[in-house]
């Protein structure tokens, strides 16, 4: 199984650009990582830049309209995630236990959907979708 | 929920953590042990005693801060008390209790000492002792996922298809070997080094087969021992990140369970390599078994049968359509393969690649020649190929003999239906 470990920093939703964590922080998540990573569990990570250099696209009305960053309303925002491939639920639980994060960090923990999580109906329209990316020369994710 | 229900449920939930913190901590914890006490055998039963104090404990205390060290600190006291007990019965037999005594306490401080060193090179000795030679390669393969696993003997013997005391026999048998041969708790060292490292990456790769292309069985795959195969072949390259045939070997495990998801039909049937669905590979475990591909070949020096095979089915990952792949590469490194490791084997997949790149008849070429390998009689995959290759030519009433031999000896139920399947539809385009 597949799980997100996704980091939700208070306060990164007000960051100013170019807020990025401090060496100690670093250093401490670094080791963190390392341990993923020699327990054969990590498949990828990443840190994401804060919300104020970013954009919210909402559709009212069915039609896309872009807000940049920072987003005052915005209670939670991502800060990076880890991917991960464990055994069980309480497996990733018991990683995203361990991250030697701060009192103003949350980390969610939630699991990647598979093909076979859907209905028939459903995978079949994901196939079908699958093989136009493949017609128009995109693979996903590469 | 009457408050009896929240506590079973308390309880259980509790349970399940226990198995993760064990699923996480087991490998560690029986390689540090193991260190301390020289004997693979005790070090897990003190750390199977250490798990049963969790169960126990755990449900009313709760999970520990840090439950590794804690589950070693509570294995280490057993170590103590055990080499207590056994002092005290020799110290009766031997009437030299001064001696016996110091040799005790200095023993004791060991144990105390040896706690928080790395355990990495601790991993690594219990990698190379479960994977020792003078073990069965079925013994190597039950001892390696249920130490460096922590996977129980029935997970094994569920994933093996086989009795759940078969696999407990086999493991029992295992650490006697161990310890009669007195198979010292150490990482081989210089020529050994590379013999013995290649015993280690075959057990992993005969796992990760079982799981891939099932021998036997109903499924066609189970993925779990997969993602067991390639877990510790992960935690390998990490141990030992210079050598090149770990990082060949987690390559083409990593590209080839990226086709996981193609390479099984609606209905559980297979589905070939080239007829699958390429946009259902995951890409993920492709950059990573491309990633890996590449630290083995910046290591230097060729590749290695393991890194040779990861850059094979690396030229399938790279096409995005079949007809994008680079079938005359693919020939020229099945060829370098053929020249390191030769094998029927690969020369039957090298007969594929060739009639790929330059047409059916150069392949049939090379496979006529192999029908008279003896290794290959009742290797279903030869008539199969030769099927394909003849029906490509047109020789369909050939063609159909071919896979109707092929389905007769092959031990998998889903590869047979598929092969009758093209049986038949040779006999319909012979019409």
């Amino acid at each position: 199984m597949r799980f997100m470990m996704l980091m939700i920093p208070k306060g990164y939703e007000t960051a100013a650009p170019g807020t990025v964590p401090d060496a100690a922080a670093v250093a401490a998540m670094m080791k963190y990582n390392e341990s993923l990573q020699k327990a054969g569990v990590l498949l990828a990570l990443d840190g994401l830049h804060p919300p104020s250099t970013g954009a919210r696209v909402t559709f009212p009305g069915g039609k896309p309209k872009v807000t940049d960053g920072p987003f005052a309303e915005a209670k939670e925002v991502l800060g990076g995630y880890w991917m991960i491939q464990v055994k069980s639920r309480e497996e990733a639980i018991e990683w995203a236990s361990r991250c030697p994060a701060s009192e103003n960090e949350i980390i969610e923990v939630r699991q990647v959907q598979e093909m076979s999580d859907f209905p028939p109906d459903v995978q079949e329209a994901a196939a079908g979708f699958a093989e136009m990316q493949m017609k128009s020369g995109h693979s996903p994710g590469a | 929920m009457t408050a009896a229900d929240s506590s079973i449920r308390t309880h259980q939930d509790t349970h399940r953590a226990i198995d993760a913190v064990w699923r996480i901590e087991s490998a560690r914890l029986i390689a540090g042990l193991a260190r301390i006490v020289r004997d693979v055998g005790l070090a897990e039963e003190l750390a199977q005693d250490a798990l049963v104090a969790a169960l126990e404990q755990w449900p009313e205390s709760g999970v520990p801060r840090n439950p590794g060290a804690w589950l070693m600190a509570t294995a280490k006291h057993r170590a103590i008390d055990q080499l207590r007990r056994r002092t005290r019965l020799e110290r009766k037999h031997e009437e030299l209790g001064r001696e016996v005594e110091t040799r005790q306490e200095t023993a004791v401080a060991e144990i105390e000492a040896a706690i928080d060193d790395d355990i990495g090179d601790d991993l690594l000795r219990l990698v190379f002792t479960a994977c020792h030679p003078v073990l069965s390669p079925e013994a190597r393969v039950a001892l390696t996922l249920r130490l460096l696993g922590g996977l129980t003997t029935d997970e094994i013997a569920r994933a093996f298809l086989v009795p759940e005391p078969t696999v407990a026999q086999r493991i029992v048998r295992a650490k006697k070997t161990l310890a009669e041969k007195r198979v010292p708790f150490e990482v081989p060292r210089g020529e050994e080094l590379a013999a013995r490292l290649s015993s280690v990456l075959e057990v992993l790769y005969l796992v990760f087969n079982e799981g891939y292309a099932a021998t036997a069985g109903e499924d066609w795959m189970r993925p779990a021992l997969c993602e067991d195969a390639l877990r510790l072949g992960r935690i390998l390259a990490e141990l030992v990140p210079k050598e090149p045939e770990v990082h060949g070997l987690v390559a083409l495990m990593e590209i080839q369970a990226s086709r996981s998801r193609a390479r099984i039909g609606p209905s559980g049937e297979p589905i070939l390599l080239l007829e699958q669905n390429r946009a259902r590979w995951d890409q993920l475990l492709i950059r990573r078994g491309l990633a890996a591909l590449q630290r083995a070949e910046k290591l230097g020096g060729a590749l290695g049968p393991y890194g040779l095979q990861a850059a094979i089915a690396a030229c399938h990952a790279r096409a995005r359509t079949p007809e994008e792949t680079d079938w005359q590469r693919i020939a020229v490194l099945y060829g370098a393969l053929s020249r390191i490791a030769p094998s029927p084997i690969v020369e039957l997949n090298r007969a594929v690649a060739l009639a790929m790149a330059f047409g059916p008849a150069a392949g049939l070429e090379l496979v006529d020649e192999l029908t008279a390998e003896p290794a290959l009689q009742g290797y279903h995959l030869l008539p199969s190929v030769r099927g394909d290759l003849l029906a490509k030519l047109g020789r369909f009433e050939e063609a159909r003999a071919e896979f109707e031999r092929a389905a007769s000896l092959t031990r998998n139920e889903r590869e047979r239906e598929l092969l009758l399947r093209r049986a038949a539809a040779c006999g319909r385009t012979d019409q």
